[in-house]
C-alpha cells in the first residue's frame, strides 16, 4: 500500500477492483464503510461476482475474468479524450512529456525488439530520446507527436467503450458511469484510492494490470495525497515483510538484486546500478545502491567482507536465468533436476496450481522437509486419501521429515503489514509438544552444516563459514539482536563531514538507511528497515496511538519503513510551490524553510519546491511514469491479452492472443484446454470464513464453511438441470473435481464478443488434512501459467466444463 | 469515576457476581445462582500484545492466558480478542481472526518431529536430533555433488540449484532474515515464498 488502511476513510471515490475486501480483509474494509458514512465517498465494484463488497457498492459493474486492462486502458481513453485529467499534477509530476525514441512502437500486439523465435523483447527502444548530457528531452506543451502523452493517447485509442464492452462483456453503460465517477476525482481536492489484491495479481498480466489503474491514477492526481494511492492489500501476515527481506530467488534484502552470471565483478554489478539522473537535478535516491549493498555484505559476512575481496561479492550465489520461480522449481522437480525442498509454511501442494504435476513433482524428491504449525497436505502428499489424493506409496521413494514449528501466539518478533508497518509481537504461550521455533531449526540445520563441512570439507564452505553469528545465544537467536542487525550499527566512528566531529560512535545503533556507507564502515541488514530499532529502543513496539488531525496516519504508533514514512510520494500530495492540493486534508507542505506535516516527508526535509526536484525521488527521471521505459518485460505500456485458457479469441490481434512474455513451459502449454471442451471461464476465490488452506484445521471456520463447492448462476444452472446444493463434477484440462454447486444470483452470463458467457466461482479452501470435509482443491484445475512480470499463476482465468452428476458413494 | 480500559474489565467482572444480577432485580433464586457464577476468568489472566496471523491488515490482538509465567507454570492460552487501541481493527476481529484459538489449539496442530521412510506408508516419530542430522547429511551430500562453483565461461557463480526452499510469509522479519543468510550461504537460489501467490 502507498498509503495506510485509516487514510482510506479520506478518499472521496474508492474503487475495488481485482478484489473482496470485504470478505478477504474485513477489518480494514471497515474504513471504507467509514469513508462513505463521514466523507460522503463512492464505492465502486468492478468483479466477475457479485460479492459481498460489491453488496454495499454505490455502483456494481461485472467484469470477465481477465480483461481489466481492456478496461482501465478504456478508462484512460475516456479521461484523455474528456481532458478529465488534474494537468498541473500530470505535467509536473510524471513523463508525460518526455519523449520517446523514434525506435519504439506498437503493431498488431508487439511492441518494437520482439525476437520471435526466443519469445524475447530486446527492450532497447523503450526509452527516452536523450540530449548532449543524457538528459531526457522534454516537452512540457505536449505538441511533439513522440511525446510520452501523444503516444499513450495513440497507444489507447483502440479501447473505445464498444470495444471495452466487447472484450469485458460489461454493457457500455455500466462502463461509462465507472469511467464519470473515476473522472470525477480529477479535481486537484478530490481523491480515489484503489484497493486491490489477488484478482489483479494472478493473471497472467497481473503486473500490467496494476500498472494500468497506476497510470489512471497519475492522470487523476491521485498518487500521494490522503485518500488515493494504489492500495495492495496483500495476503498473509507478513509476505510484505518476506518481500521486504528478498526471500524471493532473485533478490536480497531491501529491494537489492541478486547478481546475474553476466555480472562478473562487484564493478561490474555495480554498472547496471548507477540510476544517473535523466532530468537536471533529480534526487535518483537509489544512487545510494552502493552504501546499501556494502552494509548488507558486512551484516552477512562482518570482518571477512574487505574492500580487498570486493566485500565478499562472489560469495553470492549467481543466477544464470533471470530467476527460479516456484513453477519453474516444480518443473525442475518433474525433470529430475532436483534432490530437496524444504517447505517452511508453505503448502505448495494446496497452493500452487496443477496439482497433479505438484505431487508428481514431489514424488520424485529424494527428500522433503516441511516445517509447519500444521499437518499440511505436501507433508502427506506420499499418502493415499483416495480421489482427493489418489497416490502409491509404495512407489514414492522420497524420505518426508515432518517438522513441528511454533506459531504467532509463541513468538516474539515483527510482521510487516500492508501499510509498511513494522508491528512487534510477544510471546503469550510455548507451543505444543516438543514444537520449535523456525529460527531454531533453521539455525540447528545450520549448525550441523557448519560442523560437517569444518569435519569434512567439501565444496565451497567459505560463505557458510563466513556469515556473522554473534548472537547471545547462538543457538536459538533472539528476534531482537536479529532485528538489531538488520537497523544496522556503525562499526567504526562516523564523521559528520559539515561539522568534522564524530556523529555516531562504533557500535551504536544506526538511526536510519542515510548514515550508510559504501567504505565498509557500517553494516545493515536490510537498509530500508533501518530506524526500526535504535539506540532509542525498538520502534516497532510503540504504542502510541495519537493521529493529529485524525488523519488516519499516527505517526508513533509502531514503525513504516522507509523512515516511518506512512503515505509515500507524500510531496506529490501538494502543488509545485508547495501548497496542499487539497487544503483540508494536506499532508506535507513547504513553509518557507522547510516541508512540514503530519507525515515525514518522502523529500528532503529542505528541499525548496523552486528547485525542481520531482516528487517520485527512487525513479531517475524524479516523474511517476506513464510509459514504463524497460522496467516491465511485456511492454512499455499496458496491453490487453486474452488468459492462456480464454473462451474467445483476442478481438484487437488474433495472431497475438495471449501475453507473448507469459511464464509458461512446454510441458505446461500441452495440458492447455480449449473452449470447446471447456466452455466456461473459471476465477478462484476466497471465502470471508477461511484463511487459504490453515482455518480448516480450526474447528469453528470447519463448521462455518465445511465443504467444497462451487458457485455457479441461474442462468448456467438452469441449462444444465443443476438443482441448488446438486452434485457437479467440474473439470478443466488437468484434472476434475467432485463438489456440490452453490446456485446463485452473484453471478450473470456476460455477452462477450455477441456471445453468452458463463462464469464459474471456484473456492480454494478444502484439501485432506484438518477438520473440514476432504476436498479436492481448486487448484486440481488450474494451469501451470506464470504472470510475465512476477511469475504469479494465472489461477483468476482458465476454462472448465461443469456437468451434473451424482453423489459420490461413501468409502 | 476515571478507569482505564483494564480496570474497566476488572471491575465489571468482579462486580457481576455481587451485584448485577441482584440490580436486574432477581429474587432470592436469582441471588443464590449470581453467588454461583465464577468471577470473570480474563481478570486473573495474562494479556499478552500480538497481531494476527493471517491476512495483512494486521489486526492488533490481545492473548490471555493462564498461568504466571513462573518456571514451572505452563502458560495456555484461553481466550483471543481485538486489541481496542490498535488504529486500524479498534478492537474488531474477522470471522477468522474472531477464531484464532481453535488454530491455535487444532487437533492438527503437531507435536513431535516425525519421518517418512523412502517407500514408507506412514510416518512415526523421531528425535529432533535424528531429523536435523539426517537433513543437514542429506544436504551436505547434495550440496557436495551439484554445486556449481564456475559456469561455462569460467565465472565464480557459487550456486546450488538442486535443493530449493520455500520461505513462511507468516513467520517474523527476524526469521526471515535468519533464514536468508542460511540459505544464501550455501548457495541456493531455488527460493520463493508465498508472494507469487
Amino acid at each position: 500500500m502507498t498509503n495506510t488502511w485509516q487514510d482510506i476513510k479520506n478518499a472521496n471515490v474508492v474503487v475495488v477492483m481485482g478484489g473482496n475486501a470485504a470478505e478477504a480483509h474485513p477489518c480494514g474494509f471497515k474504513w471504507v464503510i467509514e469513508a462513505k458514512i463521514e466523507n460522503g465517498a463512492k464505492l465502486v465494484v468492478v468483479d466477475p461476482r457479485f460479492t459481498r463488497t460489491a453488496s454495499v457498492a454505490d455502483y456494481y459493474a461485472p467484469i470477465r475474468p481477465g480483461t481489466d486492462i481492456a478496461f482501465l486502458n478504456g478508462v484512460i481513453r475516456y479521461l484523455l479524450e474528456k481532458d478529465a485529467i488534474q494537468h498541473e499534477y500530470v505535467r509536473a509530476y510524471t513523463n508525460a512529456g518526455l519523449i520517446v525514441k523514434e525506435g519504439y512502437g506498437f503493431q498488431d500486439g508487439l511492441f518494437s525488439g520482439y525476437d520471435e523465435e526466443k519469445h524475447t523483447y530486446d527492450k532497447s527502444s523503450w526509452d527516452y530520446e536523450l540530449d548532449e548530457q543524457g538528459f531526457a528531452k522534454s516537452d512540457d506543451t505536449w505538441q511533439d507527436p513522440r511525446c510520452v502523452m501523444n503516444l499513450l493517447k495513440q497507444h489507447v485509442s483502440r479501447y473505445t467503450p464498444e470495444m471495452v464492452s466487447r472484450i469485458c462483456g460489461t454493457p457500455q453503460d455500466k462502463f461509462l458511469h465507472v469511467c464519470e465517477l473515476f473522472a470525477s476525482t480529477s479535481a486537484p481536492d478530490k481523491a480515489m484510492t484503489s484497493l486491490f489484491a489477488l484478482g489483479w495479481t494472478q493473471h497472467s498480466v497481473g503486473s500490467q494490470n496494476i500498472r494500468t489503474m497506476a497510470m489512471v491514477q497519475l492522470l487523476l492526481g491521485n498518487i500521494g495525497v490522503a485518500g488515493g494511492g494504489m492500495n495492495a492489500l496483500r495476503g498473509h501476515s507478513n509476505i510484505q515483510g518476506l518481500t521486504d527481506v528478498g526471500l524471493l530467488s532473485n533478490l536480497m534484502p531491501g529491494y537489492m538484486n541478486l547478481p546475474k552470471d553476466s555480472e562478473t565483478s562487484l564493478d561490474e554489478y555495480m554498472k547496471t546500478k548507477l540510476f544517473k539522473p535523466l532530468r537536471p537535478g533529480q534526487t535518483s535516491y537509489w544512487q545510494n545502491y552502493r552504501k546499501f549493498f556494502v552494509s548488507f555484505q558486512k551484516a552477512m559476512f562482518g570482518d571477512a567482507a574487505t574492500q580487498e575481496n570486493n566485500w565478499a561479492y562472489d560469495w553470492l550465489p549467481k543466477l544464470d536465468i533471470p530467476l527460479y520461480d516456484i513453477i519453474k522449481a516444480f518443473e525442475m522437480m518433474n525433470n529430475g533436476q532436483m534432490t530437496g525442498y524444504i517447505c517452511q509454511g508453505f503448502n505448495p501442494l494446496q497452493a500452487f496450481p496443477d496439482r497433479g504435476r505438484s505431487r508428481r513433482g514431489l514424488s520424485k524428491l529424494k527428500f522433503l522437509v516441511t516445517m509447519d504449525p500444521l499437518d499440511t497436505e505436501t507433508s502427506r502428499f506420499w499418502q493415499d486419501f483416495g480421489p482427493q489424493n489418489p497416490a502409491k506409496s509404495a512407489e514414492i521413494q522420497t524420505e518426508v521429515f515432518q517438522l513441528p514449528t511454533t506459531c504467532f501466539a509463541e513468538e516474539n518478533g515483527s510482521l510487516v503489514n500492508s501499510a509498511r508497518w513494522l508491528q512487534w509481537h510477544w510471546k503469550a504461550a510455548d507451543g505444543p509438544g516438543e514444537a520449535k521455533s523456525d529460527i531454531w531449526i533453521m539455525t540447528g540445520i545450520y549448525h550441523r552444516l557448519r560442523e560437517l563441512y569444518r569435519k569434512e570439507g567439501g565444496a565451497f564452505p567459505d560463505p557458510l563459514l563466513n556469515i556473522t553469528w554473534k548472537y547471545t545465544n547462538p543457538t536459538d537467536p533472539d528476534p531482537e539482536e536479529l532485528a538489531k542487525e538488520m537497523n544496522g550499527r556503525a562499526l567504526a566512528d562516523l564523521t559528520d563531514p559539515a561539522t568534522n566531529t564524530v556523529a555516531t560512535k562504533a557500535g551504536t545503533l544506526l538511526d536510519g538507511f542515510a548514515q550508510l556507507r559504501d567504505d565498509g564502515t557500517t553494516a545493515s541488514g536490510c537498509w530500508i528497515f533501518s530506524g526500526c530499532f535504535t539506540e532509542k529502543g525498538n520502534q516497532m513496539a510503540r504504542r502510541d496511538a495519537t493521529d493529529p488531525r485524525e488523519q488516519g496516519i499516527a505517526p508513533n504508533w509502531a514503525w513504516a519503513w522507509p523512515a516511518n514514512r506512512r503515505i509515500l510520494y507524500n510531496r506529490a500530495s501538494a502543488d509545485p510551490d508547495g501548497k496542499p492540493w487539497n487544503p483540508a486534508k494536506p499532508v506535507i507542505s513547504w513553509n518557507g524553510t522547510r516541508w512540514v506535516g503530519v507525515d515525514v516527508p518522502d523529500y528532503g526535509p529542505t528541499v525548496k519546491p523552486s528547485d525542481g526536484v520531482g516528487p517520485f525521488i527512487m525513479n531517475a527521471e524524479g516523474m511517476g511514469r506513464l510509459f514504463a521505459r524497460d522496467q516491465m518485460v511485456d511492454g512499455p505500456f499496458p496491453e490487453h491479452y486474452e488468459p492462456l485458457e480464454s473462451p474467445v479469441e483476442n478481438v484487437l490481434h488474433p495472431k497475438v492472443s495471449s501475453n507473448p512474455m507469459a511464464r509458461v513451459f512446454a510441458d505446461d502449454r500441452k495440458t492447455f484446454g480449449d473452449a470447446k471442451s471447456f466452455p466456461y471461464v473459471a476465477t478462484t476465490y476466497r471465502l470471508t470464513e477461511h484463511f487459504h488452506f490453515w482455518t480448516k484445521h480450526a474447528l469453528i471456520n470447519a463448521i462455518l464453511q465445511p465443504e467444497e463447492f462451487v458457485e455457479i448462476g441461474e442462468a448456467l444452472a438452469k441449462e444444465k438441470g443443476i438443482a441448488q446444493g446438486g452434485w457437479v463434477k467440474v473439470s478443466s484440462n488437468r484434472g476434475e473435481v467432485v463438489c456440490k454447486a452453490y446456485v446463485t444470483k452473484r453471478i450473470k452470463p456476460l455477452t462477450v464478443d455477441g456471445k453468452p458467457t458463463h462464469v464459474v466461482g471456484v473456492p480454494i479452501h478444502w484439501g485432506f488434512t484438518g477438520q473440514a470435509r476432504k476436498g479436492y482443491g481448486a487448484n486440481t484445475l488450474t494451469p501451470a501459467v506464470g504472470d510475465a512480470n512476477t511469475q504469479t499463476p494465472e489461477f483468476k482465468a482458465f476454462l472448465v466444463n461443469v456437468e451434473k452428476t451424482t453423489a459420490p458413494v461413501a468409502a | 469515576m476515571a478507569l482505564t480500559r483494564r480496570e474497566f474489565i476488572k471491575f465489571t467482572g468482579l462486580g457481576l457476581a455481587a451485584s448485577s444480577l441482584g440490580m436486574l432485580g432477581f429474587g432470592a433464586a436469582g441471588e443464590a445462582q449470581a453467588a454461583a457464577v465464577r468471577p470473570f476468568k480474563l481478570t486473573h489472566a495474562t494479556e499478552t500484545r500480538n497481531t494476527c496471523t493471517y491476512c495483512s491488515v494486521a489486526c492488533g490482538l490481545l492473548i490471555y492466558s493462564m498461568g504466571d509465567r513462573a518456571k514451572n507454570a505452563r502458560s495456555n492460552i484461553i481466550h483471543i480478542e481485538g486489541d481496542p487501541d490498535h488504529p486500524v481493527n479498534r478492537g474488531t476481529l474477522c470471522p477468522k481472526g474472531a477464531a484464532l484459538l481453535d488454530v491455535v489449539h487444532a487437533p492438527t496442530r503437531l507435536q513431535s518431529p516425525r519421518y517418512r521412510e523412502p517407500g514408507g506408508t506412514d510416518f512415526k516419530e523421531v528425535s529432533w536430533d535424528f531429523a536435523l542430522d539426517r537433513i543437514a547429511r542429506l544436504m551436505k551430500d547434495d550440496r557436495d555433488k551439484n554445486f556449481i562453483a564456475k559456469n561455462a565461461a569460467g565465472t565464480t557463480v557459487n550456486r546450488w540449484t538442486s535443493v530449493g526452499m520455500l520461505a513462511a510469509s507468516a513467520s517474523s522479519s527476524e526469521t526471515a532474515y535468519l533464514t536468508w543468510k542460511v540459505v544464501r550461504s550455501l548457495g541456493m537460489v531455488v527460493f520463493d515464498n508465498q508472494a507469487r501467490v
